[in-house]
């Protein structure tokens, strides 16, 4: 197949080339397709974001993006061209989900993506010998291609160089080096498009390729390119050797590990409860006042009671959920994401799991919808299954609203160690570990059950240490806290206005005068909602709840925040409760039994439509989804029954 | 095929933290040995066994100036040269 002349005439274009110009040349299309392909973590969707402008996920570690993203490259002018991200690859083989999508893209096997017309091949300049063993696959699909060697700026600190001009002989295509986090070099890339577009011609020629693409073959080509140009590997990175001596301690590696995780619910407990109760606060009076402005009827009612109410009671979380993803973004960006997996190893074993795993399960403390995504990652099916099926039960950020708002209310606010350690810092953790370890018994019995241990191996690679960047982060916050208060302004409000129209029908029954000046609704229980809760109560009553808790409930089956908006409206059209605070409201309705064991039915329950669907999609059926729910709905149900009946007991 | 195990050939898994070696061939699954090779785990790559990391497995080995965390019962098939202390660098 790629038995391709040795490095020689000039003027003579190999067979794939003459099949690019000539077909380029006779029907005259366009440049359209640019496909960005590389090893993992070499800064492909750090180069896709500043090319398009567009703002993927990228983070420091092998494995962020596993899907194809498209995007029109906008930054460097060229908004009619559209540059697809893809999945880092090893070689053109494919062993997981994510580098088949990889592969299929790229040889324009992927319905319902265009076939690329070129290729920005990315490579890690720090260790070329490895990363070039990609070139030569890639090359042998015949497509023009650049040759980007990303990460310059780590090149020269750690005193590493490289021959730009003698590898682009060697390799017959051009060569640049950039520095897609720095955007240096990058001006390389428009001068490449606008050649290889109508009529392609890198000046540059053909090479002789391994005949055999064997990893061997490849990685004894890549060496004798690396030497023949010259390549001088750079020292090893000083700081993560020395970093990794700690983080990597026997006896301060967990140590370490454990005060991190504490020290994040501090923060975001501690720090974010006095910017929460601010903006409650803030949008308190912003309602009233606003309030003020409108008629005093039933659509002065219906904006600040039924939708500010609710609405509002969930964006007041926003700080802490900001200052959740501050944590988790300088986790992922620093790159002690790896040694944590390293870490957790022995623990992620014990229970049979991957340690492949572990990423996909970190990520679902942030949202289960990319940790289900990111299994693409691991081989094995039968144990991406099982990471699939544990994932919803680690504590996603979907929690935290009505985590924060039922330990506010019911967990005094008591100090241990002089004040390092918080009562409701500990609770919290506790929340955490509930479902982590809900996680790990379920994999174990997934694993002692439905899979025997198999035999795909824990193989990491370990990114080196890298500052996170404010910008980077910043963006991390930005996107999160749009797509968080777009959540509250979409889904939320359209919930907590159903629920308010169903707590003020039938109308005639409940509208009535009190006074000249005020109307209000009287008699909640009486309402539609009322009855469905009240229909509902004997199931739930064991546990604790009462009937509005049983219909934040149901309506936190679409997502998990819905139950605060859903009882900030019920709480806030009540006239019984409507002049107090949700907190206080709540500390008046509830028993500390049912508080507590509500959260744990959250620890514990798949309240999530996004997650559901996302496990059909992957998982290509609605079995698993089905199961999942029905799994995690009994277990909580009985969770929560159990928490109740003790904590009812004892206090 | 038929190898005779030098005495100077030993598994990664056994080789202490701080030396070195040359990977001499790797027994394991195809699609596993895939995934090593293009990590950089090939017959005559030169590994250094770094440091394992808190529990004792899995271990880190910087190969190719890549750091790469196996565990114990993946590296017990691969088959490591020592290089001699002093010619370590």
């Amino acid at each position: 197949m790629s038995c391709h002349a040795p490095v020689q005439d000039p003027v003579e274009p190999t067979a794939a080339e003459a099949k690019i110009a000539g077909k380029n040349g006779a029907s005259g299309q366009k440049l359209k397709t640019v496909a960005l392909i590389g090893p993992p973590n070499c800064g492909k969707s750090t180069l896709f974001n500043r090319l398009t402008g567009l703002r993927q996920k990228v983070a420091n570690y092998p494995g962020v993006t596993v899907e194809h993203h498209s995007g029109k490259m906008k930054s460097i002018g060229r908004a009619d061209l559209t540059l697809i991200d893809l999945p880092g690859i090893y070689s053109l083989a494919t062993y997981s989900e994510d580098a088949r999508v990889a592969v299929e893209v790229l040889t324009g096997r992927m319905p319902g993506v265009p076939r690329p017309d070129c290729v920005l091949l990315v490579l890690d300049a720090t260790h070329m010998n490895r990363q070039l063993m990609l070139a030569a696959p890639v090359f042998s699909i015949g497509l023009p291609t650049l040759v980007l060697l990303n990460m310059s700026d780590q090149l020269a600190a750690r005193g590493g160089s490289i021959d730009t001009l003698a590898l682009a002989k060697e390799l017959g295509h051009p060569v640049a080096l950039i520095s897609a986090s720095q955007g240096k070099g990058l001006d390389v890339i428009p001068d490449f498009l606008l050649r290889a577009g109508p009529k392609f011609d890198s000046g540059l020629r053909p090479v002789q390729l391994p005949v055999l693409q064997s990893a061997a073959s490849c990685r004894s080509w890549a060496t004798q390119v690396t030497s023949r140009t010259k390549y001088e590997q750079p020292a090893a990175a000083l700081w993560t050797r020395r970093l990794d001596a700690v983080l990597l301690h026997r006896y301060f590696g967990p140590i370490i590990f454990l005060l991190v995780v504490l020290g994040v619910f501090q923060v975001v407990f501690m720090s974010g409860q006095p910017l929460s109760d601010w903006m409650t606060e803030v949008l308190t009076r912003a309602g009233t006042h606003a309030a003020l402005l409108l008629p005093d009827n039933w659509l002065r009612l219906m904006l600040r009671d039924g939708l500010w109410n609710g609405v509002q009671a969930v964006i007041v979380f926003l700080p802490q959920i900001l200052l959740l993803f501050l944590f988790i973004g300088i986790l992922e960006d620093s790159g002690y994401l790896a040694r944590a997996a390293l870490i957790a190893d022995r623990v992620m074993r014990a229970i049979g799991l991957n340690g492949k795993a572990f990423i996909p399960l970190l990520s679902a403390y942030a949202c289960a919808v990319p940790a289900i995504m990111a299994t693409r990652t691991i081989e094995n099916k039968r144990e991406r299954i099982a990471t699939i099926l544990v994932a919803p039960f680690m504590t996603c950020s979907a929690r935290l609203p009505i985590y924060t708002l039922m330990i506010a209310a019911f967990i005094p606010n008591m100090h241990f160690l002089g004040g390092a350690i918080g009562l409701r810092a500990l609770v919290m953790l506790g929340l955490y570990a509930l479902g982590f370890l809900a996680a790990m018994i379920t994999a174990k019995l997934l694993n002692s059950k439905v899979m025997k241990a198999s035999a795909a191996p824990f193989i990491l690679e370990l990114p080196q240490y890298r500052w996170p960047t404010p910008q980077g982060l910043a963006l991390r916050l930005y996107d999160r806290g749009k797509l968080f208060v777009k959540k509250a302004g979409t889904i939320i409000l359209a919930c907590t206005f159903v629920v308010w129209v169903l707590s003020v029908l039938p109308a005639h029954l409940l509208l009535h005068q009190v006074g000249p000046d005020r109307v209000t609704f009287s008699d909640l229980a009486s309402s539609y909602i009322g009855h469905l809760g009240h229909f509902i109560e004997p199931v739930l009553s064991p546990l604790g709840f009462n009937w509005k808790i049983g219909i934040g409930l149901l309506s936190s089956i679409i997502a998990r925040e819905v139950i605060v908006g859903t009882l900030g409206t019920l709480y806030g059209v009540d006239p019984a409760t409507h002049a107090q605070t949700l907190h206080a409201a709540l500390r008046h309705d509830m028993t500390l039994g049912g508080a507590i064991a509500l959260v744990v039915f959250f620890a514990f329950a798949m309240q999530c439509t996004s997650t559901l669907a996302v496990v059909r999609r992957e998982t290509n059926s609605w079995k698993l989804p089905a199961l999942q729910f029905a799994y995690m709905t009994v277990v909580a149900y009985v969770a929560a029954l159990v928490t109740n009946q003790v904590i009812t007991r004892l206090f | 095929m038929a190898e005779t195990v030098a005495s100077d050939v030993t598994l990664l898994s056994d080789a202490k933290v701080g030396s070195t070696g040359v990977v001499e061939h790797i027994d394991l699954p195809e699609d596993v040995c895939h995934y090593l090779a293009h990590l950089g785990f090939l017959p005559g790559t030169k590994v250094e066994i770094l440091r394992s990391a808190p529990a004792g497995d899995p271990r880190v080995y910087r190969i190719d100036g890549v750091e790469v965390g196996l565990r114990r019962d993946t590296a017990q098939h691969i088959y490591l040269r020592l290089t001699p202390n002093g010619a370590a660098r």
